[in-house]
């Protein structure tokens, strides 16, 4: 299965820093080193544009002297793993009962307008892709949309499409609230905070 | 109202750096090695007697989980596991003591494992907060590098060792057992008990998790007495809480309040009231996702604490307060949770998994009002099936809210499927 993928697809491996990988195994005994699967999984998908490829699962495997299997039951396991290919930017976007209340039917309704794209999809340019995730656990700054590695926060239909428009202009975008709130304070919109500082 | 000088988490919403030589001036790290002079026993004594109760849901007192270790390290390692899997809908506040206040709790980790014994521990945090991930990691290098945790910590005697982990994106795996096992690099499915972790945990060897908030305030305790902490909020409910406040709300926002306090003086003082005013409140579900609604009448003088909201047959659970206006769809916002415990089952207990989507798919069909009063029943004794009948708490979890919304809405349910079937004939 290896090779004909690697063949088909022309599949390059990713580079692996052995300095990297030793970095992560020392944190667990030495005889426990499948506990290192998920933060290697995590690096090589970082590696691998942002998905897991069979022959990277492999290659985990074989780092962690575990079989191909116990590894895939990991990747599949975890909804942060992805088993095929995703666009440059991933949106998730939190559907959950919190966000929802705060307007993210809204945001999905932005990010088609803006993207033209729903659930699962990616743009023809492979630049997004969007996924409907479960809690990201910033409820109190809803709704959220996860850019890659970046929470934004605070969104509305306008903002949301301001943001992936500078995106696609790369324009810079700066992560956390679009609204100017400093974290979770109570924040009013005439800008008056009722929080010490 | 808690004053400011009993506030424990003073730069919460982040206005100050989180860096060491700021948590310094905030009192971190305050004569640790006089608190790590005392007695192991003599520590879990005095959490005990703080009356700290567990701040991750359940409840349970903190000191008490402690003094389950063994009291003597045989030939297994002891380990303490911080669960900062923080997944439960409408809970926000350990990621703001990760990236605002990560000394307090990395010197709670200390002291906490310490009391118990264990010279590593790992903190668990779930892998979508990546960029809390990174603060922490580099405010436990900045502790190691000043010689705060590692060999000889504090100058105290005591080696320990400080690893953070980061999760995949899975609710389940903030059950204890299941972050046990995905923390040894398995899926993460929920383990029997017993045996308890506290005899058989991580790589089989005494282990105690414990939620973030639990740790983090565990340093101040004992700085500024178990006496003062219990003194704070309510009989058998102690010290303070953060409480996140979320929905439909003027200002939604994370805030720490002394536990027992009333939840609409929480609601108006800090988080600006209800959209529409306090008139307009529909219900709220008080302690994260998984706790059964309240409805407006019993919000307009319930307290926030453990025992007065398990007495009105819901639970303080991790304080993530939901606010639902009248504008709220009720059914809507519930199909929203069944959903969620859909997707995150991990599929070991036939009840839970067949059945959390089978209420799902229930309730979707009373929320499409193309449902009969017969569906009501069938879905509630499905709840009844799956409750109980399950290794861990999240067949619980996914039984309870939908118990809840029925118990307060069940005739205004019910009149819309008949106006939906008159007009449909």
């Amino acid at each position: 299965m290896k090779k004909e993928l690697l063949k088909e697809e022309n599949y390059k491996l990713c580079n692996i820093d052995q300095v990297k990988v030793d970095e992560i195994l020392d944190k667990y005994p030495s005889n426990r080193k499948a506990s290192a699967v998920i933060p290697l999984l995590h690096y090589v998908q970082k590696k691998s544009n942002g998905w897991l490829p069979v022959p990277e699962i492999e290659r985990v495997a074989e780092i962690l002297d575990m079989p191909y299997m116990k590894v895939y039951e990991v990747a599949s396991f975890y909804t942060m793993f992805n088993l095929k290919p995703v666009g440059k930017k991933l949106l998730q976007l939190c559907h959950t009962t919190p966000c929802w209340l705060r307007g993210s039917d809204q945001i999905e309704k932005s990010i088609y307008d803006t993207l033209k794209i729903k659930d699962g999809e990616t743009t023809p340019d492979n630049m997004f892709t969007l996924m409907k995730v479960e809690c990201l656990g910033a409820c109190v700054n809803a709704p959220i949309l996860q850019i890659n590695d970046d929470y934004y926060e605070d969104l509305d239909y306008k903002s949301t499409k301001e943001l992936l428009n500078k995106i696609k202009t790369k324009k810079n975008i700066k992560p956390g609230s679009v609204i100017g709130r400093k974290s979770s304070e109570p924040y009013d919109k005439n800008g008056n905070i009722n929080v010490t500082k | 109202m808690l004053q400011n000088k009993d506030k424990i988490f003073n730069n919460i919403f982040g206005f100050q750096s989180n860096k060491l030589s700021y948590a310094l001036k905030r009192g971190d790290w305050d004569k640790t090695k006089k608190i790590l002079s005392l007695d192991h026993d003599v520590i879990i004594e005095k959490i005990k007697n703080s009356g700290l109760r567990g701040r991750g849901g359940a409840g349970f007192s903190t000191g008490l989980k402690w003094s389950f270790m063994p009291k003597t390290l045989g030939e297994r390692p002891h380990y303490l596991v911080v669960n900062a899997d923080e997944s439960e809908p409408g809970t926000c506040k350990d990621r703001d003591i990760i990236r605002h206040e990560p000394h307090k709790l990395i010197e709670g980790c200390l002291i906490a494992s310490y009391a118990m014994r264990a010279h590593k521990c790992y903190i668990y945090i779930r892998g979508e907060f990546a960029n809390e991930a990174k603060i922490l990691q580099s405010a436990i290098d900045e502790a190691y590098e000043n010689k705060l945790i590692g060999k000889n910590a504090c100058k105290s005697g005591w080696d320990f060792d400080l690893y953070l982990h980061r999760g995949a994106g899975a609710y389940i795996c903030g059950e204890e057992t299941a972050l046990l096992e995905s923390l040894e690099g398995k899926k993460g499915q929920p383990r029997l008990k017993p045996p308890f972790p506290a005899g058989v945990g991580l790589y089989g060897c005494p282990t105690t998790v414990n939620n973030v908030e639990s740790i983090a305030v565990v340093p101040t305790i004992l700085r500024r007495g178990e006496n003062w902490f219990s003194k704070l909020g309510k009989e058998n409910n102690t010290g303070t809480k953060l409480f996140c406040i979320s929905g439909h709300v003027n200002k939604p926002c994370n805030v720490e309040e002394e536990m027992g306090i009333p939840l609409r003086e929480l609601i108006e003082k800090h988080a600006g009231g209800v959209i529409g005013g306090w008139n307009n409140l529909l219900a709220i579900i008080p302690g994260g996702s998984s706790t059964p609604m309240l409805p407006k009448q019993i919000c307009d003088t319930i307290t926030m604490d453990f025992d007065s909201l398990k007495n009105a047959g819901t639970g303080l659970g991790t304080a993530g307060v939901i606010v639902m206006d009248k504008t709220t769809d009720i059914v809507e916002a519930i199909v929203r949770l069944a959903f969620f415990y859909k997707h995150e089952s991990c599929g070991q207990c036939t009840p839970c998994r067949e059945g959390t989507g089978w209420m799902w798919r229930l309730l979707k069909k009373i929320a499409s009002k193309d449902a009969s009063p017969r569906d009501i029943d069938n879905l509630l004794e499905l709840t009844k099936q799956v409750e109980g009948h399950t290794i861990c708490a999240l067949g619980d979890a996914a039984a309870w809210p939908i118990q809840g919304l029925f118990k307060n809405f069940r005739d205004e349910i019910e009149m819309g499927l008949k106006l939906k079937k008159i007009a449909a004939e």
